[in-house]
């Protein structure tokens, strides 16, 4: 009787799908953001396209844009709320007593991640064809490329959060919700990098998704898929995926030199 | 390679939290198929030593030898063998008592999982209450399901923190129970901490009181009873506990 690697991270999603099971109102909530965003920017983008050529050229980046924010930051949450989820309830302890690896819990909670967000997403990206006649699955295999680089980014950003919140409890959780925020204006989502303050531009290179947003511009404005972009985001990814992973391990030694383990919960 | 004799072997083990010496240089052994009891008031450093045992909380000096394994280095190398149960941890509270279950079997890699999950909630009289949120069910309840997910993997060790704390007596005692007939089965070794001296008496073979983190007495409770003069181990332990000779 020995489990494997697979069994665990597979039992760890398991926990997971049977807490959605169990709640529709969880289910629903993970859609209800996304559509009601997706519908704002919608008609705010058919408001503007009457009264800006430029708009009415690039009708659907705006839509395209607030899809693939909530993947970042659906994609962010997924890993964020997974850990607290073991934190609420007092799990940890339990878990770690388990043959459950460190890295698993990361491999599950990214999992997690991947399914929440695409359920979050894909009733939103759905009802902008009827609404906005706008498909962005109309981009193609770049699309999968975005999607991936964003949704990464998202849950390397939900493990460092989780990594704060077991290193000072459960009084830092709401930068689940807020750190992820502090990206917003400078990934430019809805608007060129060009527009940030020269100072400002470098931070804003930094990060994967500014190079996503940018490529989504490129394809939905010029129709083409810009490889240096896509290769951009993938190194940055891989930087901050080792820089998270990193300080998730580091922070799990400490919460066992410190006992932190056993003293969480609410 | 021959099999430890020791369940558990622990020498000189220390742990502080900044000037506070938690568990401060204790030595013990569990044998396998013994039960030992830790005893001690609230801070004695049963949790922390029982943590340290677990692997959740790294030592500051000293080692652990768990079922011939170095603790520290390679827990996980025995943290399928092994088992625990203690208030200050829970189960989901939104998981039904069976989706728990079926969630630690798996982690534990059991080749039957649903089978041994209604074998255990049978056992342990949870059965009528496997498809009910957790977090429903009586604090009895809860403790029985974190027994009977104690149990899972068949454990060589099992380490159980107060298992009949909150516990009225009669639900108490049927744990007790239920615990002698496992023990009885399966051979397994048992480290339990306590604040009940009643049910140390029954459930221990030798017990350790710890005050501030020190070992300051130990053997069986019918020693400890006669080496004080006492007519039972509560008073024996009062006695320890109140005594300046004996402060660590």
């Amino acid at each position: 009787m020995r489990s494997t690697p697979r069994m665990r991270v597979g039992a760890l999603v398991l926990r997971h799908y049977y807490l959605f099971r169990g709640s529709w109102p969880r289910i629903l909530e993970m859609a209800y953001w996304p559509t009601i965003n997706m519908l704002v920017w919608g008609l705010t983008s058919q408001f503007l396209a009457g009264n800006s050529n430029w708009v009415a050229q690039a009708s659907g980046v705006f839509i395209g844009a607030v899809l693939l924010w909530d993947v970042l930051f659906r994609g962010n949450l997924g890993v964020a709320l997974a850990f607290l989820e073991e934190m609420w309830s007092r799990n940890l302890g339990q878990l770690f007593v388990s043959p459950l690896r460190p890295i698993e819990l990361v491999a599950a909670m990214m999992i997690m991640s991947l399914l929440r967000t695409t359920v979050g997403i894909l009733p939103a990206a759905l009802l902008a064809i009827p609404m906005f006649d706008f498909s962005i699955f109309k981009l193609g295999w770049p699309l999968l490329a975005f999607y991936a680089n964003l949704l990464f980014f998202g849950a390397v950003m939900g493990l460092a959060v989780s990594s704060l919140v077991l290193r000072f409890g459960l009084g830092a959780e709401s930068l689940a919700w807020v750190l992820i925020f502090a990206l917003a204006p400078i990934s430019c989502i809805y608007y060129p990098v060009s527009v940030l303050p020269a100072w400002l531009q470098p931070v804003s290179w930094a990060l994967p998704s500014t190079h996503v947003f940018e490529g989504l511009r490129i394809a939905m404005l010029e129709g083409r898929f810009d490889q240096g972009h896509f290769l951009s985001a993938l190194c940055l990814n891989a930087l901050y995926a080792i820089a998270a992973a990193s300080l998730f391990l580091f922070v799990f030694q400490v919460a066992r030199k410190k006992g932190l383990l056993l003293n969480v919960g609410e | 390679m021959s099999v430890p004799t020791s369940a558990v072997r622990v020498e000189n083990l220390a742990k502080s939290f900044g000037a506070t010496h938690a568990v401060d240089h204790i030595s013990f052994t569990v044998p396998r198929g013994g039960c030992v009891a830790l005893l001690g008031g609230n801070g004695a450093g049963k949790t922390t030593t029982l943590s340290m045992l677990l692997g959740l909380l790294v030592p500051d000096d000293g080692t652990i030898s768990v079922l011939g394994e170095d603790m520290v280095a390679h827990r996980f190398r025995v943290l399928d063998r092994i088992n625990f149960s203690s208030p200050y941890v829970d189960l989901p509270h939104r998981l039904t008592v069976r989706e728990n279950l079926s969630v630690y079997a798996m982690l534990f890699g059991l080749h039957h999982p649903r089978q041994r999950v209604e074998q255990l909630a049978e056992d342990f009289g949870v059965a009528e209450h496997l498809d009910k949120p957790t977090g429903r069910l009586s604090s009895g309840q809860r403790t029985r399901v974190a027994l009977a997910k104690a149990l899972l993997n068949d454990p060589e060790l099992l380490l159980l923190d107060e298992p009949t704390a909150s516990l009225d007596p009669d639900t108490a005692d049927w744990v007790r129970t239920r615990l002698e007939d496992w023990r009885a089965k399966s051979g397994a070794a048992l480290l339990i901490a306590s604040h009940n001296m009643a049910e140390v008496e029954r459930l221990a073979d030798s017990a350790l009181i710890m005050k501030q983190g020190r070992v300051v007495e130990q053997g069986t409770p019918q020693e400890l009873v006669e080496r004080f003069g006492r007519s039972n181990l509560e008073e024996v332990f009062l006695h320890v506990m109140r005594s300046p000779e004996t402060s660590a």
